[in-house]
């Protein structure tokens, strides 16, 4: 896990994924001060309450590849997982950390928005005790790198609801089937509480798309990829960079979306 | 346990033996197997955790030693390419899993961890527990080749997932 | 026989340049650390340096321009390149000072406080657009930039043009392509104590990086020394540009009186050094109802960026091969490079042939579109057969006779083994009944050229040395490398059966000038082919100058002489060195001036079969099969030769499907390996290869070159696959790489067609 501090900050990281990249040529990297969750031994395990799965911040892609019960219950997480770089960052790489980090490629941070679920910060208080805040993740993000968290909080775990899923889609396109940063991806799922619709790389945040989950939610009739592009003309805010085009990633949201849901969703078909 | 100079003390087991070295705070795992342990055997190909060539065990999971800072090592069991046995790899030199070498230790790497843990078949294919070793010379298929006749010689694979 | 130094790379004991001790194992203390400072813009006058107060200049040793001992030229084809620029830059990342210290990072900062200044120019970024009088490099010394323009003729174009019952025309392009190779550059400089200038590292060809350092140091062969190191990968990218890298660590070696390192980083490595020639290709042919070619009119232009490095002999190989490997009485090729403010581009596999046979081999599959015709069809009656001519009047002749083993025997191989007819009806099926994903199937039948093209060889004037040593063992001396292809493994076995010895007896010498002759560079496919045949000449004058005769299997005869064991022979106590000169083959004429006659020696052969499926929601293509059917004389090492085939191929998926350079303002956006994307192992089906056997007398153990081959054919395969598998929807994906962003952009154009 790590988080972008302002210079003279301590910079918590965990797994050095993200950090460590390019690191000999990264002289200014090499000016701060870094501090290393990985010791915290307590903050590594996955738990299973009777409502939550509680994903401890120094939790790896690899621990959820590895755990039975998240492939058969939450399974966006294992696709998730699977996808984000090879088995050598899975290992590596923490769940909190994608969280921090804040890319809008982020691959784990669709599945767990996707599935509601908070993230819980922790400080010291000022008379010493822990204190805690409880975030849903789909409200964590203001902008660009921007995140609802004060520079002493940090990420003490995340916290996933139980719930039946009637859906779990995850889609991710990237330039090549795995190793790849992705340049549009979404997450879907269905429960009780109604449709959640999540798209990567397509904005300065990964982001719900409200709009498609409302045309779900109203069974509005969708008959072909290009009914969900003015839709998601609102949700999202796809840019040119040098992995891919705009009119690339809202044209292919728009495809993946309409295949992914047709037959699944009342409307699309 | 960082001192004036910058510099720190980290005590750690490589390839089975108690190690200490003195390097500088953030040094990454590779350059310290490299430059102050006498371990080149592992390569630097990016230095971005992408394409492999570094791959180490860490605690027994195979990482890219490029992302990781030598003092998370503290405590903790690192195995290199120096650790395995050599008459071990005949399949893969058979094949021809190898042609330049430069990505080769850290396909070896991830081929003897495969090897080590063939119940990972089950879920994932060789080809897809690969893909984090960038190979630009053999174009996979002696890598593969060599690593399924390596599993049906451990007797991990039982031929199965040729 | 298994790859010699197969285990040592497999364990990781193998040791490349960078992983040597601290001091090279030089014995002169501990190496500095070399780093490039670069230019920011990519044209300009260079107007000022100014060095960064923050650093305490006094511990580094700051070598620019002026530090050049003899010309400030990188000695290669033409002299336009300096080592380090002076008062002008041409491109971006071009080498302006080089500084040397005892730490990295601190070298690292030292680099970064220092800014060259640049009183920008317009630079001229576009290969394809003619240059305006602004972008016009070197004050127009090379024209209009375009430096090498070169032309071949057969017959009356026009006329058949006018005649032809059918025209088609097509244009394709194809895209810049980063090697690498996953060694990146390095090298090590030092001057020994006799005062030898001495460079060591990964390299493909030391005689180059020799004459390089010849020519800037002002010295002859003796006072300059260039050594091999273990080489991770070099396709090209380390024939011409380890000669910058050469004279840069000697310069800084040579002021700093100390060994000096320097190791590129993957960024550095990726912006600085060469690439594959961007290329646009022009094609009108004329064409009766059959199929039949009647006229090729072909235009060429390629992309040399900055400096000529090698471009006019990629434009050379790329304009021979452009018409490809068919009969047509009336082909004109018409070829131009254009210098740019591009960073130069240089040698990489195949060397311009892979740019203008995708053209070629598209185009074919155009033409059958056009006329209705199985694309298979239209190859099968043009394809060469023996006794008829190239574009440049070269008679096809085998050798022996090619029944069976010719162009369209191999096609037919190819078409059996990928299941051509059966594929293309379940396509059909699949393809009707599917609204998400498209199949479909591509060949490619091309041709590769063997050795240098033309005269080269004969200018050249190859040797290689194989020495019988005391201990009875002989060691085959050649200044050719191991980069992977399995040159090392391939010498032994040639020299050990011609020597009718075990390959136990057989060392191959580590390339180092000093002891190696220059058997020439390692490149364009040749080492098998030329320098084995030279290793077995050698091994002939060898046990001549032993007094023996010829082993049986080659003088015919059985000799009483020769024995198991060439100590046998007198003078045991000894040295004694075998010797060989390259000689041309009989009957091979080449005009450097009509650029009629004999290009190649020989050629080697090869039809390809790809099969794709199209993901519609994302226009992702993956390659779901691949064949690949090839004569290269005969196979020396089965699995060094299939490994060679399968990396090819695979390498060529990448170029086709999804290595773009990103460019900006003249540089690589995306220099970084998670940016530049290259195929995984999850990203590319099992190859599946097949040879076919045909002796070529004048190879190494009958071989022709192999290497470059399989970069030709995937391309074309790849995208004939693609438009056969999206021809309901009319896609033409000329351009490569083939990005899902490029094929969308190919399907809204079909859309607009469509709509009109």
């Amino acid at each position: 896990m790590m988080g972008a501090s302002g210079p003279g900050a301590l910079v918590p990281f965990a797994g050095g994924t993200d950090l460590l990249v390019h690191w000999p040529g990264n002289l200014v990297a090499h000016e701060r001060t870094y501090l290393d969750l990985s010791g915290v031994g307590e903050l590594r395990p996955l738990r299973w309450t009777d409502s939550h799965l509680e994903i401890g911040a120094l939790a790896t892609y690899w621990d959820v590849v590895q755990d039975a019960r998240c492939a058969s219950e939450l399974p966006l997480l294992v696709l998730a997982a699977r996808t984000v770089g090879a088995i050598q960052i899975q290992t590596r790489g923490t769940w909190a950390g994608n969280i921090m980090n804040a890319s809008p490629a982020a691959d784990g941070v669709p599945a767990l928005m996707a599935y509601d679920a908070t993230v819980v910060l922790a400080s010291v208080g000022s008379g010493g005790g822990v204190q805690r805040e409880e975030v849903r993740l789909d409200e964590f993000y203001l902008g660009y790198k921007q995140m609802r968290r004060r520079p002493e909080q940090l990420i003490e775990c995340i916290r996933v609801p139980r719930r039946a899923y009637a859906v779990s889609v995850f889609e991710k396109v990237g330039a090549r089937r795995a190793q790849a940063i992705t340049k549009v991806g979404a997450a879907i799922a269905r429960s009780e509480e109604g449709w959640r619709v999540v798209a990567n790389s397509v904005g300065p945040t990964v982001r719900r798309c409200r709009t498609v989950e409302k045309m779900l939610e109203d069974r509005s009739p969708v008959r072909s990829p290009e009914g969900f592009a003015p839709v998601l003309a609102k949700d999202v805010a796809a840019i040119d960079d040098i992995r891919s085009t705009a009119k690339y990633r809202e044209r292919v949201l728009a495809r993946v979306l309409y295949f992914a849901l047709r037959g699944l969703a009342a409307g699309v078909v | 346990m960082r001192s004036d100079d910058g510099h720190m003390d980290v005590a750690l087991t490589i390839n089975g033996k108690p190690v200490s070295v003195r390097v500088p705070a953030m040094e990454r795992l590779l350059d310290t197997l490299r430059y102050h342990l006498g371990l080149p055997g592992t390569k630097e190909g990016c230095g971005e955790g992408e394409c492999g060539a570094c791959t180490v065990w860490l605690d027994g999971l195979p990482v890219c030693s490029c992302l990781v800072p030598t003092f998370q090592c503290r405590g903790r069991d690192v195995k290199t390419i120096e650790s395995i046995d050599p008459a071990s790899l005949a399949p893969m030199l058979e094949s021809g899993a190898t042609q330049c070498g430069a990505c080769t230790p850290g396909v070896v790497m991830t081929a003897c961890w495969v090897r080590e843990h063939p119940e990972i078949l089950k879920t994932h294919t060789m080809r897809e527990l690969l893909a984090g070793n960038l190979c630009r010379c053999t174009g996979y298929d002696g890598i593969v080749d060599g690593m399924t006749r390596m599993l049906d010689n451990s007797g991990g694979a039982n031929g199965k997932y040729a | 026989m298994k790859r010699f130094e197969g285990l040592a790379k497999l364990t990781g004991a193998e040791r490349y340049v960078d992983d040597l001790p601290a001091d090279g194992g030089l014995g002169m203390g501990p190496m500095l650390w070399g780093m490039t400072v670069r230019s920011p813009a990519s044209r300009g006058r260079v107007k000022e340096i100014k060095f960064g107060k923050s650093v305490d200049w006094k511990r580094f040793t700051v070598v620019d321009h002026r530090d050049l001992p003899g010309p400030n030229e990188v000695y290669l084809i033409a002299r336009d390149q300096p080592v380090l620029a002076g008062t002008y830059v041409r491109h971006v990342h071009e080498a302006v000072l080089l500084i040397a210290g005892e730490d990295r990072e601190q070298v690292r900062r030292a680099v970064a406080a220092v800014e060259v200044v640049i009183d920008r120019e317009e630079p001229g970024l576009d290969y394809r657009a003619e240059p305006t009088a602004d972008v016009v490099q070197f004050r127009g010394e090379y024209g209009d930039n375009i430096f090498k323009h070169l032309t071949i003729n057969k017959g009356d174009v026009e006329a058949a043009l006018r005649s032809a019952p059918i025209v088609v025309e097509g244009e394709y392009e194809t895209g810049a392509q980063e090697h690498v190779y996953i060694e990146c550059n390095g090298m090590i400089g030092w001057i020994d104590a006799a005062g030898v200038v001495c460079v060591k590292g990964s390299m493909q060809c030391p005689y180059y990086v020799l004459n390089a350092l010849k020519h800037t140091f002002q010295r002859d062969e003796k006072g300059v020394r260039v050594i091999q190191t273990a080489t991770g990968g070099g396709f090209g990218g380390k024939e011409d540009y380890p000669s910058v890298i050469g004279l840069h660590v000697a310069l800084l070696a040579m002021k700093a009186k100390r060994p000096v390192k320097m190791i590129y980083d993957r960024g550095e490595d990726m912006q600085a050094t060469t690439k594959r020639h961007p290329c646009h290709v022009r094609i009108r042919t004329g064409v009766d109802r059959d199929g039949h070619l009647l006229a090729q009119d072909i235009s060429v232009r390629m992309d040399a960026g900055a400096y000529i490095t090698l471009s006019p002999v990629v434009l050379s190989r790329g304009i021979i091969h452009a018409a490809g490997p068919y009969s047509c009485d009336h082909v004109r090729v018409d070829g131009k490079a254009v210098l740019t403010n591009s960073v130069p581009y240089g040698a990489f596999r195949g060397f311009g042939a892979p740019q203008t046979i995708f053209a070629c081999e598209r185009h074919m599959d155009v033409i059958a579109a056009r006329l209705g015709l199985d694309p298979a069809q239209v190859r099968w009656v043009n394809l060469l057969r023996d006794g008829q001519t190239t574009s440049t009047g070269q008679v096809i002749r085998a050798h022996p006779p090619s029944k069976g083993t010719d162009r369209v025997a191999l096609m037919e191989r190819a078409l059996e083994l990928g299941k051509w007819g059966a594929r293309k009806q379940e396509h059909a099926a699949f393809n009707s009944t599917s609204s998400r994903l498209r199949r479909g199937i591509g060949v490619a039948t091309f041709w590769h050229g063997a050795g240098f093209t033309g005269s080269g060889e004969t200018y050249l004037k190859s040797k290689v040395h194989i020495a019988g040593l005391p201990d009875g063992r002989v060691e085959v001396r050649i200044a050719n490398t191991e980069m992977g292809q399995g040159t090392t493994t391939i010498m032994m076995q040639i020299a050990a059966e011609r020597l009718g010895i075990s390959v136990d007896d057989v060392l191959v010498a580590v390339p180092d000038t000093h002891i190696v002759p220059n058997s020439g560079p390692t490149v364009a496919s040749r080492t098998a082919m030329v320098v084995g045949r030279l290793v077995e000449r050698a091994c002939d004058d060898l046990l001549v100058r032993r007094g023996m005769g010829l082993p049986a299997h080659v003088s015919g005869a059985s000799p009483e002489a020769f024995a198991k064991n060439p100590t046998a022979g007198p003078n045991p106590s000894r040295e004694i060195i075998g010797e060989a000169i390259y000689e041309p083959p009989p009957g091979i004429h080449w005009d450097d001036t009509t650029y009629q006659g004999d290009a190649y020696g020989t050629f080697g052969w090869g039809a390809y079969v790809a099969e794709v499926e199209v993901d519609l929601r994302t226009y992702a293509t993956r390659v779901t099969d691949f064949v690949a059917v090839q004569e290269v004389g005969s196979v020396i090492n089965p699995v060094l030769a299939t490994g060679q085939v399968q990396g090819g191929v695979v390498q060529a998926i990448g170029w086709a499907l999804m290595e773009e350079c990103v460019w900006k303002d003249g540089a690589m956006a995306n220099s970084q390996l998670t940016n530049y994307i290259i195929p995984t192992s999850d990203d590319v089906p099992p190859i599946r290869v097949e040879f076919f056997e045909n002796p070529y007398p004048y190879g190494g153990k009958g071989s022709k070159g192999i290497g470059e081959l399989p970069m030709d054919g995937p391309g074309p395969a790849i995208a004939n696959a693609i438009a056969d598998a999206m021809k309901d929807i009319g896609v033409e994906p000329n351009r490569l790489p083939i990005t899902p962003e490029r094929l969308m952009e190919c399907v809204q154009r079909a859309e607009v067609a469509h709509a009109k």
